[in-house]
């Protein structure tokens, strides 16, 4: 029953762009998309170990960079007479290596962030994330700082028969993303579900209970980061291919409180909550935008949404509805029963 | 050397607006526990109501300073009371957050309701600088400097020689205890975080005259008054002013001999360093405070 309804969801999403017409609808599920498969990423941080990292969207901008930057060719005098330099390699290249990079930064970040919790911790990742923008800005030779990276090439697919097929039209990235965020979610579920997912949630619930029972803490917090990071990075990578420009603006905070906000209005620590905030908080914009609101009073919003969400719905939707169902259920076989 | 001095000089006019960003921020969170994610929208905050007397009502620069500062008291206080006594005992995330959703909104007023477009305010000090042998400093960055200090100094007797600065003091030994006493914990926090808020507010209302007065002009405020703070340990007063002056000399140093690029950044790995290598901070053997 449940596999069912689970086939016919994804049949509907993938059906989507064979119906609708309307080109920019598309545009806005893609950009959506993205940010949803980020959001699963930092939810895995946010939602099961319980970390706030606020510097996510340096693992995201680090994968659009690294992809855009491997696809495109670089060149970059380290030192006198020490050159790094890449010729540009095809479009996979650059997401493989976006999701290697971002992950390897994950792996660091982990390595040295988790030594401390809490306020300490948060405030390392936002730090974090300010240094990557900064980095971006000012390395011109490599990023071209404000001047952006331009004409990334869009996403190709390799097919077995078909050969190297590249993604002009916006149904083909719409499928690719969707793709991605399936696949995603699937490792994030499997990994969730697994000891090291259970870890996790212990280290969440009550750190030094789980300390003492013999997890290893620390190892699983690394673990989460390098597979978060690397999802992220894909995110990115897909985020730079779709847009095809590149800048140091990627790693505006901004980007990181929408996916947290995302996490925590769907339900974090749940499987579904950052598909469910990521579909309010892509689509929001776009009505608001219909009613002819400025962006500004759409942030006030978000704003005002985000401490109304922490103030009354504090587990966020997902729970909130299954709670409601379940209560309707059990109401309804005691009803049954008399 | 004549350079050296130059920097040194210039960091100490700069060290004392971010040791009062930071003794605001570091008061805050030691007393309430709140990480205090809008004190950078209060120094913008600061900074613009500076603008509005003293450039479209005409009031006198002094005047107008002096009705920032309460006027940014006033709205810290109203934080207080609208958003966080609700969420006290919640946990530190949680209340993280709520001041993450604060800042955001608060931000983006700012930008409707002034414009994306940076606002100069005019200073009514001599455009000729002071020169000290080879060093100069520009008068207004000395005023600058010298109501920094008397804020600072105000804010040391306000909580060592007050009933209301001990009561906060029992506040963040212990603050059940200190209810136990019958210290109205509700009044404390309030105070507290108008108190923070206001430094904040004086600090942008200083500054504001000094640059110019934008929107986001807060989040490279906050960053600072975050690094201030981790310098010196959370919620560790002391250790904050000195912070200011050394995060200001490091920034100095950075952006003179390493590149003016990176100077932003500073702050930024210094945050990362020492709460890698001494999350206490430099000075603190535990979080302390006064």
């Amino acid at each position: 029953m449940k596999s069912a309804l689970t086939a016919l969801w994804v049949a509907f999403l993938v059906s989507i762009p064979l119906w609708m017409t309307n080109q920019y609808v598309l545009h806005i599920l893609v950009v959506t998309g993205i940010f949803i498969v980020a959001a699963m990423s930092l939810n895995l941080l946010l939602g099961y170990t319980g970390q706030l990292s606020l510097g996510h969207v340096a693992f995201f901008g680090i994968g659009a960079y690294a992809s855009a930057l491997v696809s495109l060719g670089f060149n970059v005098q380290l030192a006198p007479g020490v050159a790094l330099a890449l010729d540009p390699k095809p479009v996979w290249c650059g997401m493989l290596a976006a999701v290697l990079v971002s992950g390897a930064f994950g792996w660091f970040i982990g390595k040295i962030s988790f030594r401390v919790r809490g306020a300490y911790f948060v405030i390392v990742s936002i730090s974090f994330a300010e240094v990557m923008r900064l980095v971006a800005v000012n390395w011109v030779e490599l990023t071209q700082g404000p001047m952006a990276l331009n004409n990334i090439p869009p996403l190709t697919l390799w097919l077995p028969g078909a050969g190297e097929r590249v993604f002009w039209k916006k149904p083909e990235n719409y499928w690719l993303i969707l793709g991605v965020a399936v696949v995603s979610y699937v490792l994030i579920r499997r990994l969730v579900r697994s000891r090291a997912g259970r870890a996790m949630i212990a280290l969440r619930e009550n750190e030094p209970l789980a300390t003492s029972v013999g997890v290893d803490v620390t190892g699983y917090l690394v673990l989460t980061t390098v597979v978060s990071a690397a999802i992220a990075g894909a995110a990115g990578a897909l985020y730079a291919h779709y847009v095809r420009i590149v800048d140091p603006d990627v790693f505006l905070f901004i980007y990181t409180v929408t996916m947290v906000i995302m996490v925590i209005t769907g339900g974090k620590g749940t499987l579904a909550g950052p598909i469910v905030g990521g579909l309010i908080f892509g689509l929001l914009p776009e009505t608001l935008r219909a009613f002819a609101i400025p962006p500004e009073a759409q942030w006030i919003v978000y704003g005002a949404l985000m401490i109304l969400v922490l103030y009354f719905l504090p587990a966020g939707i997902v729970p909130a509805v299954r709670q409601r169902w379940q209560r309707r259920r059990t109401e309804a076989a005691a009803g049954a029963d008399t | 050397m004549d350079q050296l001095l130059q920097h040194g000089l210039n960091a100490l006019m700069l060290g004392g607006t971010y040791a009062l960003l930071g003794i605001g921020l570091t008061l805050i969170f030691g007393i309430m526990r709140v990480v205090n994610f809008t004190h950078g929208e209060l120094y913008a905050f600061g900074a613009y109501m500076m603008y509005a007397l003293a450039m479209l009502t005409g009031a006198n620069f002094f005047v107008a300073l002096v009705a920032a500062v309460v006027l940014g008291v006033a709205l810290g206080a109203a934080i207080e009371f609208v958003l966080l006594r609700k969420l006290r005992g919640a946990d530190i995330d949680t209340t993280m957050l709520v001041m993450i959703g604060a800042w955001i909104a608060l931000q983006n007023a700012e930008q409707l309701a002034w414009t994306g477009v940076a606002k100069s305010i005019d200073n009514p000090f001599p455009a000729a600088p002071l020169v000290i042998g080879a060093v100069s400093v520009a008068w207004n960055r000395v005023f600058v400097l010298v109501v920094a200090l008397v804020l600072i100094v105000a804010t040391y007797a306000v909580i060592n020689h007050t009933r209301l600065g001990r009561a906060m003091r029992a506040t963040f030994q212990d603050r059940d205890t200190a209810a136990l006493m019958g210290i109205q914990i509700g009044t404390i926090h309030t105070a507290t975080f108008a108190l923070g808020s206001g430094l904040a507010a004086a600090a942008g209302a200083l500054l504001g005259p000094v640059f110019v007065a934008y929107p986001t002009m807060g989040d490279l405020a906050a960053a600072k008054a975050f690094a201030v703070v981790i310098l010196g340990g959370l919620g560790n007063i002391a250790g904050a002013t000195v912070g200011g002056f050394i995060l200001a000399l490091v920034e100095e140093l950075g952006a003179g001999y390493i590149s003016s690029g990176y100077r932003d950044a500073m702050g930024f790995l210094l945050i990362i360093v020492i709460l890698v290598f001494k999350p206490t901070g430099l000075f603190a053997r535990k979080e302390r405070i006064g």
